[in-house]
C-alpha cells in the first residue's frame, strides 16, 4: 500500500494535482462560484429579469466609452512612452537611476494616491488653482480639471507610460547589438538600421505592452471615480453604480460579464504577443549600447523628455506630500483670520474621531484595519503561490489547463469580484462574522496572479541539478527544500510579501464593494474624507495618501534591491 | 564493488540505455567514454539514485540499492555543469555535505581546509561562487564531491566546459587527485584524450550496450569494431570484401589488401573495414607487402613528424599517413604497409 502511495507520489500529474489541491478549492470557492453566479442571476427567474427587455442602449454606451477613453489613453500614453523607451535604452544621462525608480512607482501606488495626487496638484484647492488665485485675486479656482475627461486621460498617461517605457526599453537594451553592428556594417544608415532590425524586432513589445496598457485603461475604475466623478460612465463605474446605488444586480451582472469577455479577450491578445517575444532576446550586459547625447538636437530632445517624464511623475506626487504637511485654508466651521504655512496637524488628527461618528472611525483605525487585511492577504497569497508554483514546475498535462484558470483572475476586474463576492456570499457564514475576511479574500484573489508570477519563474530558474547535488550529498528530500529551494526563493517570496502587501493596501474596487461601515480600508477613508468640505478632510485624507504613497515607495525600493541581489545568483 | 547489471532505459519513447552491465572494482578508476546523447549521464543519475531504470539493478557489495533513496547512498556526484550552491560560499559549499552528516563543527572546519588545501585553493573559503572561474569552480565541485568521504566518486564530464589548455592541466590534476582519495571512481567523458589520461579501464557506450570495455591500450591496439575504430579516430577506413584466407586478403577500390585480425577471420565474400594507422607507414615500400600510391594533396608539420594527406582516387576518403621526412606537394608518393599493421575489422555498429 505504501509502495503505491509512493509510486503515485512519482508520477508527475499525481504530484501536480497534490499541489493544485488546495489553490484549486480556494479559487473554485472564491472566485468560479461567485462568477457562476453572476451567469446565473441572468437566467435564474427569481430575479424576474428577462433577457429580451434590456435595453441595449445601456450595455453599448458604457461598453463604447470605455472604449474609446481606453483608446485615447493609451495613444497618449504611447506618445509619451516611446520616446521615454527610446531615452532609456540609447542613452547615459543624469538622474537616469533616480527616474528608472521614479518609473517603477506608478505600477504599486494605488489609484487613490494617484487620485489624490492629481487633486493635490489641479484640483480646486490643489497648488496650482491656490497659485493662480492668490496671484491675480481670483475669487474662483481657475482650473476646472476635476470631474473631467481631461483629468481621466492625465491619470491614465502618468500610470501608463511607465509601462511602455519598461517593456519596451527592456526589449530594447536586451536586442542583441551584434545584429545592430551587422546592419551597419553591410551598409545601413543609422535610420535604416533602426527601419530594419531594431523597430521589426521591437514590435512584438511594443504591441504587448499597448495591449496591455490598453487592458489597465479598460478596467480603471478608481481613477475615474475619483478624478472623473460618476458621470462619466465606464463598464466600471456603471457596474458599481448599479449594483451599489440602483441596486440593480442583472444590470450589474451583464456589465460584468460583457466586461469579462473584453477583458478575457485582450488577456489571451497580450500573453500570446508577450510569449513570443522571448525567442529574439539575446542578454547583453547593461549599459551597453547605450550612450551620452551629443549632437544639438539629440541634446535638446533627451533634455525636454527627461523634464517632461520627471514632471510628470514627480508633480502629482510632490504636491501630495507638500500639501498634507500645509495649511492654506480654513478648517470646517473656523472662522476669523487663519494661520497659513507648514503644519502637523492632519497628521496629528489621524487619530482623533472629529464628527464623534459611531461609523467614521479615526483613519489611524482604517490604517490598522488595512494592515490586519494586508498580513492576511500576504498568508493566504505567499500559501497557495508556492503551492501553485510547485505544481506548475511538475511536467503535467493538467497545467496547460489549469494555469489558465489560475491566471483569469487577472483579467477579472475587482469590480465584477466585488459583485459576484456579493451575490454569493452575502448571507451565513459570511454575513455573520463581525470580522469582514470576505475583504482579504477577495485581496488575495486580485494579488494570487502576480504572485504566482513572481514565484513561478524564481522557482523554475533554479536547475535541478542543485537539488540533485544536495541530494548526492546526503540530504534527505525536506533538507533539500530548506538548503536550497527556501533560501534561493527567498528573494521573490520577499518581492510576493511586498506585492501583496500594496496590492491589499491599495485595493479600491472589490473594497468598494466589501468594507463594512465600521471596517474602512485606508482607500475607502480616502476617498470618504477627500470628497468631504473642509481643510482638515481634505488634509488629513492628503495625510493618508502620503503614508500610503511612502508605504510602497518603500516596497518598491526593496524589490529593486531583492530582484537585483536574485540576479545576481541566477 | 559496484556492479551494475543490464540496466534499461527509455528518453522520450526511444530507448536509451539497453541492458547496461559492468562492474567497479576497489581503488579503480573506471572512464564512461560515449558521444553525447549516448546516454551516459543518466547512467550516472540512475547509479546515484537521482533516476529510477526501467529495468535492471544496481548492487553495491552484492547488495541490491533500489530501495536506497539518493541521499543515503554516499556516492558522490561532480555535475557537468558544476551545480555549485549560488547561495553559499566556498567554504560552505564544501561543507554541505559533511553538514549533512551531522559531523561536529570542528571536523567539519578541518576537512573543508584539508579539501581545499587538496585542490590548492586555501584561501577562497568566504569567495562567492558565483565569482570563481571555470576552473575554480571545477575545483570546488571537486572539493564538495570528496569531502564527505564518498564510498565511490562520480563524474559527469568534469572537464567538458573548459578550454583545451585548462582541461589538459586539469586532467592531470584530476588523475593525481583521484589517485590519492583512492575512491573507486566513474569518469564520464565523451573525449578519448581524457580518458587515456584518467581511466584505469575503458567502457565504451554505444547503442544503449557496452560495446567494448579493456585497458586504454588494450583498445586503442584492438578496436573491437569499426564504429571503434572511427570512434577512436585510429586511423584511414577503407571497406572492403574478404577475398582469401591465410593470407588474409581483402579486395578494396585500392586493389587486393593483406592483412590481419584479431580472433577468428572473417568469413570469404563478408565485408569488412580495413584499418590503416597513419603512423604505421612505412617510408621503405620496398620491404611491404602492401603498397598505397596517392597524390599529395596536403602536408602539416606536427613537430616529431609530417602529417601527409594523400588522394588515391575518386571513390575513397583522404588518406593520412604520418611520415618522419618531408616530401613535395602534388608529387606522387608510394607508402608500404605490413599485413599485421593493417586491421580487418567487423562493420557492425556503423
Amino acid at each position: 500500500m505504501t509502495d503505491r502511495l509512493r509510486s503515485l507520489t512519482k508520477k508527475p500529474t499525481w504530484r501536480a494535482l497534490i499541489f493544485w489541491l488546495l489553490p484549486a478549492a480556494f479559487l473554485g470557492y472564491f472566485f468560479y462560484q461567485p462568477l457562476l453566479a453572476l451567469f446565473n442571476l441572468l437566467i435564474s427567474p427569481d430575479w424576474g429579469f428577462r433577457l429580451a427587455e434590456l435595453d441595449l442602449n445601456r450595455l453599448w454606451q458604457p461598453l463604447w466609452f470605455t472604449t474609446a477613453q481606453a483608446a485615447l489613453s493609451t495613444l497618449l500614453t504611447l506618445i509619451i512612452g516611446l520616446p521615454g523607451a527610446w531615452l532609456f535604452a540609447n542613452y547615459i544621462f543624469p538622474g537616469k537611476k533616480l527616474l528608472k525608480i521614479l518609473t517603477t512607482l506608478p505600477f504599486i501606488l494605488p489609484t487613490v494616491v494617484v487620485a489624490a495626487g492629481f487633486n493635490a496638484l489641479l484640483g480646486p484647492r490643489g497648488w496650482l488653482n491656490l497659485g493662480l488665485m492668490a496671484l491675480f485675486n481670483l475669487e474662483s479656482p481657475p482650473i476646472q480639471f476635476l470631474n473631467t475627461f481631461g483629468a481621466i486621460l492625465t491619470a491614465h498617461v502618468f500610470y501608463n507610460t511607465t509601462i511602455i517605457i519598461r517593456v519596451v526599453s527592456n526589449a530594447w537594451s536586451q536586442q542583441n547589438i551584434r545584429l545592430q553592428q551587422a546592419a551597419k556594417v553591410l551598409g545601413a544608415s543609422p535610420w535604416q538600421t533602426f527601419r530594419e532590425v531594431t523597430l521589426p524586432l521591437l514590435k512584438p513589445s511594443i504591441l504587448a505592452g499597448t495591449l496591455l496598457v490598453f487592458l489597465f485603461n479598460f478596467t480603471s475604475f478608481g481613477v475615474i471615480l475619483m478624478l472623473g466623478g460618476p458621470q462619466f460612465a465606464t463598464l466600471e463605474v456603471e457596474i458599481y453604480v448599479q449594483a451599489l446605488h440602483m441596486l440593480n444586480l442583472p444590470l450589474a451582472s451583464i456589465l460584468s460579464i460583457l466586461q469579462l469577455i473584453c477583458t478575457l479577450a485582450i488577456t489571451l491578445g497580450h500573453n500570446k504577443l508577450a510569449g513570443h517575444q522571448k525567442m529574439t532576446i539575446v542578454p547583453r550586459s547593461q549599459e551597453i549600447g547605450t550612450r551620452k547625447p551629443k549632437h544639438t538636437l539629440e541634446r535638446l530632445a533627451t533634455t525636454l523628455l527627461v523634464i517632461i517624464l520627471f514632471s510628470l511623475l514627480v508633480a502629482p506626487l510632490a504636491s501630495l506630500a507638500l500639501r498634507s504637511v500645509v495649511k492654506l485654508e480654513a478648517s470646517r466651521g473656523e472662522r476669523g483670520e487663519i494661520t497659513r504655512g507648514f503644519t502637523l496637524q492632519f497628521y496629528r488628527e489621524l487619530g482623533v474621531n472629529r464628527l464623534g461618528d459611531l461609523f467614521y472611525v479615526p483613519p489611524i483605525t482604517a490604517a490598522r484595519n488595512s494592515l490586519i487585511f494586508a498580513l492576511i492577504t500576504i498568508l493566504i497569497t505567499i500559501t497557495l503561490g508556492i503551492l501553485v508554483a510547485y505544481a506548475l514546475r511538475q511536467r503535467s498535462p493538467i497545467n496547460a489547463v489549469l494555469d489558465p484558470l489560475l491566471m483569469l483572475p487577472l483579467g477579472a476586474s475587482a469590480i465584477t469580484l466585488g459583485l459576484g463576492f456579493i451575490i454569493v456570499f452575502n448571507r451565513p457564514p459570511f454575513s455573520n462574522f463581525r470580522f469582514p475576511i470576505l475583504l482579504p479574500i477577495a485581496h488575495s484573489l486580485v494579488a494570487l496572479p502576480f504572485i504566482v508570477r513572481t514565484l513561478s519563474p524564481a522557482l523554475q530558474s533554479i536547475p535541478d541539478s542543485l537539488r540533485n547535488a544536495a541530494r548526492a550529498l546526503g540530504a534527505p528530500p525536506l533538507r533539500v527544500w530548506r538548503e536550497i529551494d527556501l533560501p534561493l526563493l527567498s528573494p521573490a517570496i520577499i518581492v510576493s510579501i511586498i506585492f501583496g502587501l500594496t496590492i491589499s493596501l491599495g485595493e479600491f474596487g472589490a473594497s468598494s464593494f466589501l468594507t463594512r461601515p465600521d471596517y474602512p480600508t485606508l482607500p475607502i477613508a480616502i476617498f470618504r474624507y477627500i470628497s468631504q468640505p473642509g481643510a482638515l478632510n481634505y488634509g488629513q485624507a492628503l495625510a493618508m495618501s502620503t503614508l500610503l504613497m511612502i508605504v510602497c515607495a518603500g516596497g518598491i525600493f526593496i524589490i529593486e534591491h531583492f530582484q537585483a541581489t536574485s540576479k545576481d545568483w541566477l | 564493488m559496484l556492479k551494475v547489471s543490464n540496466i534499461q532505459k527509455t528518453y522520450e519513447g526511444k530507448p536509451l540505455l539497453n541492458g547496461v552491465s559492468f562492474t567497479v572494482s576497489t581503488d579503480e578508476t573506471i572512464c564512461l567514454l560515449g558521444s553525447s546523447g549516448s546516454g551516459k549521464s543518466t547512467l550516472l543519475r540512475i547509479i546515484a539514485g537521482l533516476e529510477e531504470a526501467e529495468g535492471g539493478q544496481v548492487f553495491w557489495k552484492e547488495k541490491p540499492l533500489a530501495d536506497l533513496p539518493a541521499h543515503q547512498r554516499r556516492f558522490g556526484l561532480m555535475f557537468q555543469d558544476y551545480a555549485l550552491f549560488p547561495h553559499r560560499n566556498v567554504a560552505e559549499n564544501i561543507a554541505f555535505g559533511l553538514r549533512m552528516q551531522d559531523r561536529p563543527k570542528a571536523e567539519i572546519e578541518q576537512r573543508v581546509r584539508a579539501a581545499l588545501e587538496t585542490i590548492d585553493m586555501l584561501g577562497f573559503e568566504d569567495r562567492k561562487v558565483t565569482e570563481l572561474s571555470g576552473g575554480e569552480q571545477q575545483r570546488v565541485a571537486l572539493a564538495r564531491a570528496i569531502a564527505p568521504e564518498p564510498r565511490m566518486l562520480m563524474l559527469d564530464e568534469p572537464l567538458g566546459a573548459l578550454d583545451r589548455t585548462l582541461r589538459e592541466q586539469l586532467s592531470y590534476e584530476l588523475r593525481s587527485i583521484l589517485r590519492k582519495t583512492k575512491v573507486p571512481a566513474i569518469y564520464v567523458t565523451h573525449d578519448q584524450e581524457e580518458a587515456y589520461a584518467i581511466a584505469d579501464r575503458l567502457l565504451l557506450l554505444h547503442n544503449g550496450i557496452i560495446l567494448q570495455s579493456g585497458k586504454p591500450h588494450e583498445i586503442y591496439r584492438h578496436p573491437k569494431n569499426a564504429w571503434v575504430a572511427k570512434f577512436f579516430g585510429l586511423g584511414n577506413l577503407i571497406q572492403g570484401k574478404v577475398v582469401g584466407h591465410s593470407p588474409l586478403t581483402v579486395e578494396t577500390s585500392m586493389g587486393m589488401i593483406q592483412a590481419s585480425c584479431d580472433g577468428e577471420q572473417p568469413g570469404i565474400g563478408s565485408q569488412t573495414t580495413v584499418l590503416f594507422r597513419p603512423t604505421r607507414a612505412c617510408p621503405q615500400r620496398e620491404n611491404c607487402t602492401n603498397q598505397v600510391t596517392g597524390e599529395v594533396l596536403d602536408q602539416v608539420f606536427q613537430g616529431e613528424t609530417y602529417r601527409v594527406t594523400l588522394r588515391i582516387n575518386r571513390d575513397l576518403p583522404n588518406f593520412n599517413v604520418q611520415l618522419s621526412e618531408p616530401v613535395q606537394i602534388g608529387q606522387t608518393l608510394t607508402v608500404g604497409y605490413h599485413p599485421e599493421d593493417i586491421l580487418c575489422l567487423e562493420n557492425r555498429d556503423m
